[in-house]
């Protein structure tokens, strides 16, 4: 017999005429795009494709991230001599860099930092757009707005590394470069220059977090999987009505690890990690080179750093025992 | 998948061989290596060697045959400077110690052109009319100044022109300054001297290309690292570190090493946590930026134009010139001790 199943599925539920949505209301731009079937989305998820909303602010937020992301583009592709070989080559090693730290706060030409500049607050401005965009359509549908809450979180991370730590810095060139592996470069050299991130107990904070919210992500889908027999996929009928697929699970965990999330919990503990993550991240952040300049000196400083013997041969700084050339 | 219902054994079964298809290829895809514990257990402080990398180069830093030894009366013998016209470093030197280095000289740096590459073939050794000889001249200076003022550096080992030729007229590490990208200057396409795939001195990173001309050629701050937990006016840019960065990256290319050869990684700046090689390779830096400006960079107006780089400057050394992927020089063998002619300038 044929099971509906999501991406092992062979059965796809599809309304005739696929689903509107709810109808406009006032004061709303009509939805865009009509309403199209992708097979291969539906063995994912649902295969209904629209009708988009756009409105004015996700218009201009498209319109700003496009921007942005072809100053980015075009200027990687001058690095290589406008070869649009080279640039498909080199393209993990090309980016846009922050100016040199000499300009400090001021605007620099557009060839040292400027088109940087530019784009960054053409990228800023989108992200922008779309967070209010995400808080007014939750509103429109009469939803609660956690979705636009957890993506501030994210743009809270992204704001302290390119705008509220180079601010207090005092200098744009502390910024993140666009691109691959020079974002990863900035990331190393970061962490190197401060003394060692690992130190950063915000730092700490936030990596509990981020595996955190993996552990959590595996544990509940693990869950909800394996008691959808019982009828547990329907997660929100179990929150109102608990079913069997619920005391199952709750028993499991008991059985398990002695303490078990709710139904509806789970969905609370998930939020609060994945938040918490860009969160104690961004204060991690904000506080190096602000208020801590090596973080290992700051953990010996205190008390969490262990020591070990000496090295044998032992280094010995020449520029500090002078007679060194 | 009900497949899978039909017959329960269909999951252990492929599970178990992908599980062994996967350990087969890790077995033949595993890279045979040796591993040398180099600091305290815990702190991740270990030196791996690729087997296979280590047997090339070992058999790339075999000595060469040393001429044979001379007897009292020949060192003693009458001084070249006597014998020969126009003898300005080597004078100090026998006639037959004088004629032993040229030998090994000409063995070392040029096998196949001869005498001639440097004396010319007009058959007047004395002459200063190739370039060459000007180089090579300026050449033995420098190694009497390695040998005999950067002990700290190349120890009782010392260098010999082998060090760094290896039977090349010109060593095959010498490095020039790089040209910027086309549009460096302009308002479309700056690459900060950065950004640009397969750089062989940045370890193929996105690092800057050229770490070599402000760290060992000027002298342009390397340490970046705060002396204090708290901000104590430390203006040292992230974009700063990445070019020291880059300088290290170059030094680890060089010596076949990672960087817990010298470093505790856990913080890097930390002499009292670093390795004795950390001195060595400070005092290395400075060695080969005073070799660059004292004796390399100076040549300059001697080289025929096909010698210089692309931007015009003369070719200088980096840690490679000599290192060639390992940590000590012809794997620490020292050749001074065949040719003492060569340690000491009087």
């Amino acid at each position: 017999m044929a099971e509906y199943q999501n991406i092992f599925t062979r059965v796809q539920v599809r309304s005739a005429h696929g689903e509107p949505g709810v109808p406009d209301m006032q004061g709303d731009f009509p939805r865009v795009g009509g309403i199209t079937f992708s097979d291969l989305l539906g063995r994912i998820g649902n295969a209904q494709i629209g009708p988009i909303y756009l409105g004015y602010l996700g218009t201009f937020s498209l319109i700003f991230g496009v921007l942005g992301f072809n100053i980015i583009g075009f200027n990687m592709l001058a690095q290589v001599n406008w070869d649009p070989i080279q640039f498909v080559r080199q393209l993990f090693w090309l980016s846009l860099d922050p100016p040199p730290p000499a300009y400090g706060l001021a605007w620099p030409p557009l060839g040292e930092g400027g088109w940087y500049m530019l784009a960054g607050m053409l990228i800023t401005l989108s992200i922008l757009l779309w967070w209010v965009r995400m808080y007014r359509r939750a509103l429109a549908l009469g939803m609660g707005t956690h979705v636009a809450w957890a993506f501030a979180a994210a743009i809270w991370l992204f704001l302290v590394l390119g705008f509220f730590r180079p601010l207090l810095m005092g200098s744009w060139g502390e910024a993140v470069p666009f691109g691959i592996f020079p974002h990863l470069d900035w990331t190393a050299a970061f962490s190197i220059r401060y003394g060692n991130l690992f130190y950063n107990p915000f730092h700490a904070l936030s990596i509990a977090f981020l595996y955190g919210s993996a552990v959590l992500f595996a544990m509940h889908g693990a869950t909800i999987l394996a008691v959808s027999r019982f009828g547990g996929d329907r997660e929100i009928e179990q929150i109102y009505d608990r079913g069997t697929a619920s005391e199952r699970a709750a028993l499991f965990w008991r059985w398990t690890m002695g303490f078990n999330a709710t139904m509806e919990s789970i969905h609370r503990w998930a939020w609060w990690f994945a938040v918490l993550c860009p969160l104690t991240g961004g204060i991690g952040i904000l506080l190096t080179g602000t208020v801590v300049d090596n973080w290992y000196l700051w953990a010996v400083k205190h008390d969490f750093a262990p020591s070990y013997p000496t090295m044998v041969p032992p280094a010995i700084d020449p520029a500090a025992v002078g007679g060194a050339r | 998948m009900s497949v899978f219902r039909k017959e329960p054994l269909l999951v252990p079964v492929i599970g178990l061989a992908v599980a062994g298809f996967a350990a087969l290829g890790g077995w033949f895809l595993q890279v045979p290596s040796t591993k040398e514990q180099l600091g305290y257990r815990g702190t991740g402080m270990e030196q791996v060697t690729n087997k296979g990398t280590a047997k090339a180069a070992a058999a790339a830093n075999v000595l060469p045959e040393a001429q044979p030894a001379l007897t009292p009366e020949e060192i003693n013998g009458p001084k070249a400077s006597t014998v020969y016209q126009n003898v300005k470093v080597l004078g100090h030197l026998s006639e037959a110690q004088f004629n032993r280095v040229m030998v090994a000289i000409t063995e070392w740096v040029s096998p196949e052109q001869g005498c001639a590459y440097c004396h010319g073939d007009s058959g007047n050794f004395a002459a200063d009319d190739n370039y060459a000889k000007i180089v090579s001249r300026r050449m033995l200076e420098m190694t009497y100044h390695i040998n005999e003022s950067w002990s700290n550096h190349v120890g009782e080992t010392g260098v010999t022109c082998y060090t760094c030729h290896r039977g090349n007229p010109v060593p095959q590490n010498i490095w020039f300054e790089e040209p910027r990208n086309k549009h460096a200057t302009r308002a479309l396409g700056n690459d900060n001297g950065q950004n640009r795939a397969g750089v062989e001195v940045a370890a193929y990173s996105s690092l800057p290309y050229d770490p070599l001309t402000p760290f060992i050629e000027k002298d342009a701050q390397i340490r970046v690292i705060g002396t204090e937990a708290l901000p104590h006016g430390n203006r040292q840019s992230i974009k700063q570190t990445e070019w020291t960065y880059s300088l290290m990256m170059h030094m680890s290319e060089s010596l076949g090493v990672n960087c817990t050869f010298c470093h505790n990684t856990r913080s890097f700046s930390q002499w009292d946590q670093s390795r004795g090689p950390r001195t060595s390779a400070y005092h290395g830096i400075r060695m080969a930026r005073d070799l660059n400006t004292a004796f390399l960079t100076p040549l300059k107006p001697v080289y025929p134009e096909n010698r210089l780089g692309p931007l015009g400057d003369a070719p200088k050394a980096n840690c490679t010139t000599c290192h060639q992927g390992v940590n000590k020089p012809l794997a620490g063998q020292s050749m001074l001790k065949d040719y003492p002619e060569l340690a000491k300038s009087k």
